[in-house]
C-alpha cells in the first residue's frame, strides 16, 4: 500500500499577526506509531494523545499506520494546542476518512478535547485576515470564536461543534449556520463613557484635553492630587472619534491575541498600567512575546498617571514606539512587530509635596530633583502641559455642568475631518503625524502667525524640535476654530501650552 | 603678589595631612577652634594615633621647595599672616589661618581692609524667592563695586555669585576643600568662572576634598573676611546661622532677609530679624548699613520699560501672584485658550518665562507691578 500524503493549513500567531503553516500527515505502512516533527513545544507534541482519543471517541477511526507529521515552515516555533485540529484533519484525510478536495482552499484552527469537541483558540480574527491574505476561502473553527473571525471580509467562516460535524462538513452533508456576529459598523459608545459634564472647572485642562483629542497630541496634566486629573483622562476615549472600521479591526486584532475580543470593538481603548510596571511589560516582551501596555492601548488612549514614579527604563522604552508607532522585539530567532500607535496621557503632581502654586513649601533643590525625574526620557514626546487647579469646594457643589462629551466630540470630530481632508497633501492622518517639512509648510514662516514663534526662537525660548511641536499643535487649534489658516494667536496659544524640559532654574 | 614663609605653609600643608582625622576630633567641644589654635606640635600631640607619629614625620621632612612647585602647578597661590597680601579682617580669628590658598585675583584679597566686602549666604535648598534676592544683591553689589562673598554652595550661595559675575562685579568664593576642588561637582563651571574672574579662597591645600568640620571652618572665614553678614534664607537648622553667629561674636553686622513666616524655609533667618539683625531687602539697604542712609548708591540697573497694555499688566500681576491658569484666566477676565495664548506672547517678548515644567514667573525685564495684585 502506498502512502498517503494529506496537507492542511492552519495558522501560529505571532505577535498580533498569524503565520500561515501547513500540517502535512504521512501515513505508511509499518510499525503503528506517530510523530510530530517541525519545531513543536511540549503542548504541541501532547496533541497525539489528543488527537487519537478525540478521534476514537468520534466514532472515528485512528489508522494503526506510521504518522508522521510535519508543521511547516520547520523554522517557525509552534506553541499550544491550537494545531491539533489540523493535525486531527491530516489524519483523516490521510486515512481516506474525509475526501482531500474537500481540503482545497480549507484552513482549519482549534484546541481538541478527548471527547472531540472544538476549543476556541487566541487570535481568531488575526486568523482571519491571514486566510484572507493567504487565499484562503474557508476557516473551521470553534462555535465560540466564530463571530469574531467573521469580522474579516470575503472569508466563509464555518463554526463546527465537534469532529463528526467537521467529517460531514467536508463531506458536504451538513453546512453550520453562518455566525451571527457579521461585519458591522462600530457602535456609538458616547453613552456608556464618563462624561466630561461631570467635570466641574479645570477649563484649562479641558481646553487641552480637547486639542490633545483633535490633533492626537500627547499631554502632561499637572496638578494636585484629588483634582482629577485620572478623571479627565478617563474622559478622553468620550471625545475621540469613534474608530474607523479598519481601526475597530485592528483594535480588535490586538484584543483577539490576548483573548478579550468579543465582536468588533466599539470603543478605543483606555490602558492606565501602575507605576510598578516594567519596561517588558509596558512595551511586551518574554520568552513568548506577548504585547504590553502600550499595543493593548493600540488606537486608544495610554496613561501613566504618577509619571515621575515610574521607573526610568519602562519610559525610555516607551520611546521607540511613541515615535514610530509600533514596537519591535527581537527574542531568540524571532523578530515581531507589535502595532501601538496611541495617544500619551500623563499626569503628575506639581512638585513632592503635590501642593503646588502658592502654598508648595518645597525648595528649589527639592523640586529642581523632582522635575529632573520627571523631564527626563518622555519630556521630549509630550505635546502639551496642562494645569489643574485644586477644586475649590465651592465649584464642586456648583450645579453647572461643563460641556458634555458629545458636544467635545462634534468638533472633535470637526476638526479630524480637517486634516483628513489635507491628509492627501499632507501624508498624515494627523497632525501629530505631520512630518516636519508638511508642518513648515503648513504655516508659511513668513507670514505674521509665525512672528511669535521667530521672536521664540531669537530669544531662546525655543529649539528646533520644539518649534515644529508648536507648529503642529497650532495647526490643531486652527482646525478647531475652522481657521483655514494658522494665525497668530493659534501659534500662541500653541507656545503657551508648550511642555518645557526645565534646564536649570537660571537666576539671570 | 603672592607669598608665604616656609613655617606657615608647612603649617598649611599639616592641616591638610591631618584633614581626615581632624574629622574625628570635631565632636569634641571646642574642635577644631581650638586644635587651630595650637602650635604644629602641639596639634600633632592633640590629634594623636597614628596621626602624631605622621605628623611629627612630616613636620621634620617637609621641603617648601617641593610644595611652592606643586603650587604653581596647581594655578594656587599661598598667601600667609605674615604677607602684606593677607587680610588684616582674619586676625580677629583667635584660629586664623596660617596660609591661605588662592586661585584667582589676588587683589580682590588685598583690597578687602580698604573696600568693605559683604558675605552673601544662605540655604542650599532655596526658595525661588532666595534665589532671585540672592542674585539681586550680589548683582547689586557689584554694580556698586562692593565685592560679594560667599561659599559657592547650591542655592542662595551660587546665585550670589552668579549675581555678581553678571555685571562683573567682584566676588570671592571660601572653599572648604582645596581651592582647585570644585564642590558641589555641579557648580564646576562657577568654580572656573570666579576662579577666573574672581577668587576662591580655601584653607585647605589643593587636591583636599572638604570634610564636615571644614565647612563651620570656612564659614568662620566667610564671616570674618567681611564688615557685613547677609542671611538670605535658613531654616531652624542651617548651616548658615553658624556664619551669622560668627560674625556677630566677630563684631560684624548682621543682616537678613524676611523671608515668608509660614513656612520653614525662613524659620532661622526670620529669627535673626527678630534678634535684631538688620532687614535687608536689595543692595541699597546693604550699602545703607555699612555707609550709612544714602551714603552710596547701587547704580540703577537700566531696563527699557516695554510697552504693556492694561490686560497684560494684569496677567503679569497674576503671574507674580504665582496663580494658576484657571485663576489667572478669572483674575484678567479671558478665557483659558486666549489666557494661554497671551502667555505665550508675553514669553517670546521675555517679560515672563517657564518656571520648570509648567507653571510661570516674572523676568527681570518685565516691568514692576503698579497696581496691587489678586490676593489668594
Amino acid at each position: 500500500m502506498p502512502s498517503v500524503l494529506a496537507s492542511v493549513p492552519t495558522f501560529a500567531i505571532e505577535g498580533v499577526d498569524a503565520r500561515e503553516v501547513t500540517v502535512e500527515v504521512d501515513a505508511r505502512r509499518g510499525l503503528p506509531a506517530f510523530t510530530v516533527v517541525g519545531l513543536p513545544d511540549a503542548a504541541v507534541r501532547e496533541a497525539r494523545e489528543r488527537v487519537r482519543s478525540a478521534l476514537l471517541n468520534s466514532e472515528l477511526e485512528f489508522p494503526l499506520q506510521r504518522l508522521t507529521v510535519n508543521l511547516a515552515p520547520a523554522w517557525v516555533r509552534k506553541a499550544g494546542a491550537s494545531f491539533d485540529l489540523a493535525i486531527a484533519v491530516g489524519v483523516l484525510a490521510a486515512s481516506g476518512q474525509v475526501p482531500a478536495s474537500a481540503l482545497d482552499g480549507c484552513a482549519v484552527s482549534g484546541e481538541l478535547s478527548l471527547g472531540g469537541s472544538l476549543r476556541p483558540v487566541r487570535g481568531a480574527l488575526p486568523i482571519a485576515l491571514g486566510c484572507r491574505a493567504a487565499g484562503i476561502r474557508r476557516l473551521v473553527l470553534a462555535p465560540e470564536i466564530a463571530p469574531e473571525a467573521s469580522l474579516a471580509d470575503d472569508l466563509e467562516v464555518c463554526a463546527v461543534p465537534d469532529l463528526r460535524r467537521l467529517v460531514e462538513l467536508l463531506h458536504d452533508r451538513w453546512a453550520p449556520e453562518p455566525p451571527a456576529a457579521r461585519r458591522r459598523a462600530p457602535a456609538q459608545p458616547a453613552d456608556q463613557l464618563p462624561d466630561l459634564a461631570d467635570v466641574r472647572g479645570q477649563s484649562d485642562a479641558r481646553r487641552a484635553l480637547e486639542i490633545a483629542a483633535a490633533g492626537g497630541h500627547s499631554l502632561l496634566m499637572v496638578g494636585p492630587p484629588g483634582a482629577g486629573k485620572t478623571m479627565l483622562a478617563r474622559r478622553l476615549a468620550g471625545i475621540l472619534p469613534p474608530p474607523t472600521i479598519e481601526e475597530a479591526l485592528d483594535i480588535t486584532r490586538v484584543q483577539s491575541v490576548t483573548g478579550g475580543a468579543d465582536g468588533l470593538a466599539s470603543e478605543r481603548p483606555f490602558r492606565a498600567p501602575h507605576h510598578t510596571i516594567s519596561a517588558q511589560g509596558l512595551v511586551g516582551g518574554g520568552t513568548r512575546p506577548r504585547p504590553g501596555e502600550v499595543t493593548l492601548a493600540h488606537r486608544g488612549v495610554l496613561f501613566l498617571d504618577e509619571l515621575a514614579e515610574f521607573a526610568r527604563p519602562a519610559l525610555e522604552a516607551l520611546r521607540q514606539p511613541l515615535e514610530r508607532g509600533s514596537v519591535d522585539i527581537v527574542r531568540g530567532q524571532v523578530a515581531l512587530r507589535f502595532p501601538a500607535r496611541v495617544l500619551l496621557v500623563a499626569a503628575a503632581n506639581p512638585c513632592p509635596c503635590g501642593v503646588g502654586g502658592q502654598r508648595c513649601e518645597c525648595g528649589v533643590l527639592t523640586r529642581e530633583r523632582y522635575r529632573a525625574r520627571l523631564s527626563g526620557p518622555l519630556i521630549d514626546r509630550i505635546d502639551l502641559v496642562c494645569q489643574l487647579a485644586p477644586v475649590p469646594a465651592l465649584a464642586l457643589a456648583s450645579d453647572a455642568a461643563g460641556e458634555s462629551s458629545t458636544t467635545v466630540r462634534t468638533r472633535v470630530v470637526a476638526a479630524r475631518e480637517r486634516q483628513a481632508a489635507r491628509s492627501d497633501a499632507t501624508g498624515a492622518a494627523s497632525n501629530a503625524e505631520l512630518a516636519s517639512g508638511a508642518t513648515r509648510s503648513l504655516v508659511p514662516l513668513d507670514g505674521p502667525a509665525a512672528r511669535p514663534l521667530a521672536a521664540a526662537l531669537d530669544a531662546g525660548v525655543l529649539t528646533g524640535r520644539g518649534h515644529d511641536r508648536v507648529l503642529r499643535v497650532a495647526r490643531t487649534i486652527a482646525d478647531l476654530a475652522g481657521a483655514e489658516q494658522v494665525g497668530r494667536d493659534h501659534v500662541a496659544e500653541a507656545l503657551g501650552y508648550r511642555a518645557v524640559a526645565p534646564g536649570r532654574t537660571a537666576a539671570a | 603678589m603672592s607669598g608665604a614663609c616656609d613655617a606657615c605653609l608647612r603649617r598649611g600643608y599639616l592641616i591638610g595631612l591631618l584633614s581626615a582625622r581632624i574629622a574625628g576630633l570635631t565632636g569634641r567641644p571646642g574642635a577644631p577652634s581650638e586644635l587651630f589654635a595650637l602650635e604644629d606640635g602641639a596639634l600633632c600631640e592633640a590629634v594623636g594615633g597614628a596621626g602624631r607619629q605622621e605628623g611629627l614625620a612630616f613636620l621634620g621632612r617637609f621641603e617648601p621647595r617641593r610644595a611652592r612647585a606643586d603650587l604653581r602647578h596647581a594655578g594656587v597661590a599661598a598667601i600667609c599672616r605674615h604677607h602684606e597680601g593677607y587680610p588684616k579682617a582674619l586676625e580677629d580669628l583667635s584660629d586664623q589661618p596660617a596660609v591661605l590658598f588662592c586661585r584667582g585675583r589676588l587683589e580682590l584679597l588685598a583690597s578687602i581692609d580698604d573696600q568693605p566686602a559683604v558675605t552673601v549666604v544662605g540655604t542650599r535648598d532655596a526658595t525661588p524667592y532666595a534665589i532671585d534676592v540672592a542674585h539681586d544683591i550680589g548683582r547689586g553689589l557689584g554694580v556698586a563695586g562692593i565685592t560679594t562673598i560667599s561659599g559657592m554652595a547650591l542655592g542662595v550661595d551660587g546665585a550670589a555669585h552668579r549675581g555678581a559675575l553678571g555685571v562683573r562685579g567682584a566676588t570671592i568664593a571660601v572653599l572648604g576643600g582645596g581651592p582647585d576642588v570644585p564642590y558641589p561637582r555641579s557648580h564646576r563651571d562657577l568654580h572656573r568662572q570666579i576662579g577666573e574672574s574672581g577668587l576662591i579662597v580655601a584653607e585647605l591645600p589643593p587636591g583636599q576634598r572638604p570634610y564636615r568640620w571644614s565647612f563651620p571652618a570656612r564659614n568662620r572665614l566667610m564671616a570674618a573676611l567681611a564688615r557685613m553678614t547677609v542671611v538670605v534664607e535658613a531654616g531652624e537648622a542651617s548651616g548658615t546661622l553658624i556664619t551669622a553667629d560668627f560674625a556677630q561674636a566677630l563684631g560684624r553686622t548682621l543682616g537678613a532677609v524676611p523671608g515668608r513666616v509660614s513656612t520653614g524655609a525662613a524659620r532661622g533667618s526670620n529669627r535673626l530679624l527678630r534678634e535684631g539683625a538688620a532687614v535687608v531687602r536689595d543692595a541699597s539697604d546693604v550699602l545703607d548699613e555699612l555707609f550709612g542712609a544714602g551714603a552710596a548708591t547701587s547704580l540703577p540697573i537700566e531696563i527699557a520699560e516695554p510697552e504693556i497694555d492694561p490686560l497684560e499688566r494684569r496677567l503679569l500681576d497674576a503671574v507674580e501672584s504665582n496663580l494658576d491658569i484657571e485663576a489667572m484666566s478669572t483674575f484678567a477676565g479671558l478665557p483659558v485658550s486666549e489666557t494661554r495664548a497671551a502667555l505665550g506672547q508675553l514669553e517670546t517678548r521675555g517679560l515672563v518665562c517657564r518656571d520648570g515644567l509648567f507653571g510661570w514667573r516674572r523676568t527681570r525685564r518685565s516691568p514692576g507691578r503698579e497696581v496691587s495684585g489678586p490676593r489668594a
